[in-house]
């Protein structure tokens, strides 16, 4: 039964992708809805055998399938997880049905696109994230990029035609050397392109630093993080909600995933070279977009900055070498921010998209005394809000304790500058949630706002639950990353010179 | 010579296209405009004919004949399939386009059938002489398919500047010829290439007939510096002849330059490897660039064909046999794509209007999805996005200049890709993005919707199986050097 899993995981959204896309048009927009959370479920439904039949004793890949697929260039069909991958591949499956539920009535113009797009997103994503064969990563990697391209541009905000290609070739620039890298190595490893090949490549300091930067340019612009981060709040702000909740919760690690897959292991030695400089950048996304967010006016915006932000932290802890080492604690907590980042921000976007249907602005200043009319909302979105700032018992918390506790045994200072972030998060979190929610009731639209219906509150609770079961349970995942987490850690420490 | 000994299997496809050519031209004759729909018939079914005759008199390896001035080889073979497809498409694709315009008459598809064996024994040639005539028969034809809206100024410009321009250029490659000649003693290739590497040759004057023969191939391929005349011939010529002149003749230009300054000049490789550098960078650079300033879809398409040159020369400076399949294969791609781009501006032209600006194009996907989703293919194919096949094409020429590890030549070719990126994004945006203007319904037969569809998807096919069609390139290209 587990032969196939991981193709049933990229494939199952794309098939169902294609068959929302040939219910044609908004006529039939109701049973493409109905096809597209079919095909979510089932999705979701075919990711989840990877967590309960995943094997934590064993730290190599699992599931593996490898076929043959373009011998002309040595391209081989080549998927498996290890305990990092698999997590993302279900983080994503998890999203993508909560953004098909999330545009369920709020989108009804082309719906059979708008979701075909989602679905087949999410395969490609979940490619990505299993793939093993640098050509094919790649091609899930830019794939998804056509897709995004169009969420934005069709059902985005006003500036979306600049947003959505601003986006797209921001992301293409990095990519294409990564490209470059891929097929340098491909000679280098004796004309393959398999990933755990490319790992074992003994490369001198000069050609790692230069690949380095390749992949630091693919994956940084992705991540992302300062000073190529300025996609980011202009692709967020402009896409549909459901756009904004993938971008965040999903697309956003494929970039750190990157740095996991490829750079570090691939070029342990550079990597350790050009740590001060990752962890400059990283605090200064840190401390520096931590502010830039405590200033902005549109909640999104805020949101989106706060997403860099700790997407900071997330760069920060997987850089933290003492010596050749890297931390364990520092990795294994950037990679549970990674995952609970994931769903609070899809919560926070959401939240945001709840009201933006109801008032149809994302300005803080046209809200203010929400909980009078939206009580449920309210309380809801306190929690995500907390979650967002790091509060204990949320998952929120857990990831920036572990990156911090990781970057006091590195140095001191690292830990202290990060730690900011506990109070910059809370303060523009927090004062954003009291601007809007609490107070008098603001205006006339906020007094016309209907608390959250069924479907919305199914959403808002399963995401609820979701991050509080994870700051609560962080072994549940913690245990199945640890080995592949040693397994990087010892990987790295050793040369490739 | 001796007729009794002449083979003339391995031309048995240009016999048998030229013999129906010429039957197509006394049939058409006796038709009346009503009929003409018969020579429409007749064309195609003498395409597929000689398709079939190609795969029949199909050998693996190269076979001389008439004083081995041409050959039959398995790289000219697929070629020659490809261009026979591609004119085929060209012919479905344009039937409506040139009824509405009054030029759907016996010469259009006659003149197209000409042109076709002209590109036929460019493919074939061995011989200086050869190459020449096929490429002249080829030239001609194209100048007065251009020239029959004789009431269009802008077409009668087209037909004229490319027809002087064309001039100039095969008068620089016969120039360049005859210096070759002069060096070398001879007008065969493989004689050529001996006299070459056997040092009897004078160097100078070798590169120096290079240079104009460089010269003279780079102006047939549309390639910086000598790129002038192709947007505006795309631009001043009826859409359909745009799209003859973009799709088969680059086809058989690209087997025409690898004959040339392979198998002809190969043993120049350092010589002519430098040059084409500098054209591709350019042809690269200029293409993408100032494609980015263009409205007019057509001049877009062409400066896209620019950079889209440029890319295939990657494969040629490589000089492995893996370059130049690499190479083969991006040119057949190439040749796909546009053949859906301008397909689908046919297809949204009618009678008394032309789709020709990016203005054209808006709100395609809220008048009809199917096309845009169709255009959307071909644009991100061009752009080189997988999993579209325009991806594969970019991979394996960029891998090729890898392998000779001019990896800078790799990082200019994606940095330019990225450039060229942000026009079809351009494109998508107006197709996708934008609120529809025109309202008209986009009426198309049902053949060339069914044809323009399958060749589209070709393009997502392709790329999640590009095997096949890289493994065809691969091995043509060796059991076709190999005989050198």
């Amino acid at each position: 039964m587990f032969e196939n899993l991981l193709s049933l995981t990229v494939w199952t959204p794309i098939v169902a992708g294609i068959l929302v896309l040939a219910t044609g048009g908004d006529q039939r927009a109701p049973l493409a809805r109905w096809i597209a959370l079919a095909g979510a479920l089932a999705g979701l439904a075919v990711s989840l055998p990877l967590y309960t039949g995943f094997d934590n004793l064993n730290g190599g890949m699992q599931f593996v399938e490898m076929k043959p697929w373009i011998d002309a260039l040595n391209i081989h069909y080549h998927l498996g997880v290890d305990g990092i991958s698999m997590l993302f591949i279900i983080l994503n499956s998890f999203t993508t049905l909560m953004v098909v539920a999330a545009g369920w009535q709020v989108i009804e113009k082309r719906v059979a696109q708008y979701m075909a797009a989602f679905l087949i997103m999410s395969g490609l994503i979940n490619g990505a994230f299993a793939a093993l064969d640098a050509i094919l990563f790649y091609v899930f990697f830019e794939g998804m990029l056509i897709p995004m391209y169009l969420i934005i541009g069709v059902w985005g905000g006003p500036r979306r035609v600049y947003a959505s290609i601003k986006f797209f070739l921001y992301t293409l620039l990095g990519s294409l050397l990564m490209l470059v890298a891929f097929i340098y190595l491909y000679f280098q490893a004796g004309k393959s392109f398999d990933i755990m090949a490319f790992h074992d490549l003994k490369i001198a300091l000069s050609t790692q630093v230069l690949l380095f930067i390749a992949f630091f340019l693919s994956f940084a612009v992705k991540v992302p993080m300062w000073p190529v981060h300025t996609w980011l709040p202009d692709a967020h702000v402009e896409a549909p909600t459901g756009g904004s909740m993938v971008l965040a919760a999903i697309t956003l690690k494929i970039g750190a995933y990157g740095f996991l897959r490829f750079a570090l292991p691939i070029l342990p030695d550079a990597s350790r070279e050009l740590a001060p400089f990752i962890v400059a950048l990283s605090l200064i996304a840190v401390v520096y977009i931590g502010l830039v967010a405590l200033v902005q006016t549109d909640m999104k915006k805020l949101v989106a900055y706060s997403s860099i932000s700790h997407m900071g932290f997330v760069t920060l802890g997987l850089f933290m070498f003492t010596g050749s080492h890297l931390n364990q604690w520092a990795v294994e907590g950037a990679l549970v921010q990674m995952v609970s980042h994931g769903f609070v921000s899809a919560a926070m976007f959401f939240c945001i998209g709840v009201m933006y249907d109801r008032v149809h602005s994302r300005n803080i200043a046209d809200y203010g005394g929400v909980v009078n009319k939206m009580p449920i909302f309210a309380a809801f979105m306190m929690l995500f809000a907390m979650a967002n700032s790091g509060l204990p018992a949320t998952s929120g918390f857990v990831g920036e304790f572990m990156v911090i506790m990781g970057a006091v045994q590195v140095n001191f200072w690292f830990a202290f500058a990060a730690a900011s972030t506990l109070i910059f998060g809370a303060a523009y979190t927090l004062w954003m949630y009291k601007r809007v929610i609490f107070g008098d009731v603001g205006n006339d639209h906020v007094a016309e706002m209907k608390d959250v219906n069924k479907r919305e509150f199914l959403i808002l609770a399963i995401l609820a639950i979701t991050v509080l079961g994870m700051g609560l349970f962080p072994q549940a995942f913690v245990s199945k990353m640890h080995l592949a987490v040693n397994d990087l850690i010892a990987h790295v420490a050793q040369s490739k010179l | 010579m001796n007729w009794a000994d002449l083979n003339m299997i391995p031309a048995a496809p240009e016999l048998f296209m030229l013999s129906a050519i010429l039957l197509i031209l006394l049939v058409d004759m006796c038709l009346s405009d009503e009929q003409r729909g018969i020579t429409y018939g007749l064309s195609l079914l003498t395409l597929v004919g000689t398709a079939a005759v190609q795969l029949y008199t199909y050998t693996p390896y190269p076979v001389y004949t008439f004083s081995n001035m041409f050959v039959a080889d398995p790289m000219g073979d697929i070629v020659k399939l490809a261009m026979y497809g591609t004119t085929f498409l060209v012919l479905v694709y344009t039937r409506q386009y040139v009824v509405e315009r009054d030029i759907f008459k016996g010469e259009y598809f006659t003149l197209s059938l000409f042109a076709l064996s002209g590109m036929n024994f460019m493919v074939s040639a061995t011989h200086f002489v050869s190459l020449y005539i096929g490429l002249e028969l080829l030239s001609l034809s194209l100048y007065a398919l251009i020239a029959m809206q004789r009431d269009s100024i802008p077409a009668t410009e087209a037909a004229m500047k490319y027809f002087v321009l064309g001039a100039l250029a095969s008068g620089l490659l016969l120039y360049g010829m005859s210096m070759v000649y002069g060096a070398t003693g001879s007008l065969f290739l493989q004689d050529v290439a001996k006299a070459i590497t056997g040092g009897s040759a004078n160097h100078v004057l070798l590169v120096f007939g290079l240079v104009f023969i460089v010269a003279g191939l780079a102006f047939k391929l549309g390639a910086v510096p000598f790129h002038m005349w192709v947007p505006d011939v795309y631009q001043g010529s009826s859409t359909a002849l745009a799209m003859m002149i973009g799709a088969a003749p680059k086809l058989a230009a690209f087997v025409f330059v690898l004959r040339i300054l392979v198998q002809g000049l190969g043993p120049l490789v350092a010589d002519w490897q430098g040059m084409l550098v500098i054209i591709a960078v350019l042809s690269m650079a200029i293409g993408n660039i100032t494609a980015i300033a263009q409205t007019n879809v057509k001049r877009l398409l062409a400066y896209s064909t620019v950079s889209h040159m440029g890319f295939l020369l990657l494969g040629l400076i490589a000089g492995t046999p893996e370059g130049y399949s690499a190479a083969l294969f991006y040119t057949v791609i190439y040749v796909l794509m546009s053949l859906v781009g301008f397909g689908i501006l046919l297809a949204l032209s009618r009678a008394g209007f032309e789709c020709e600006t990016l203005e054209d194009l808006k709100g395609l996907n809220q008048r009809n999805s199917w096309y845009a989703f169709l255009m959307l293919l071909a644009m991100f194919s061009m752009a080189g996005i997988p999993p579209l096949v325009g991806f594969y094409a970019k991979l394996a020429v960029i891998k090729a200049v890898v392998d000779i590890g001019l990896i800078w030549l790799a990082v200019v070719a994606v940095v330019m890709s990225l450039i060229g990126a942000f026009y079809y994004l351009r494109v998508v945006k107006y197709m996708y993005f934008d609120d529809k203007q025109d309202n008209s319904p986009i009426v198309v037969r049902g053949d060339m919707k069914l044809v323009l569809s399958v060749n589209a998807i070709a393009l997502l096919v392709l790329g999640a199986l590009p095997e096949r069609l890289l493994v065809l390139c691969v091995e043509a290209m060796k059991q076709s050097l190999n005989a050198l």
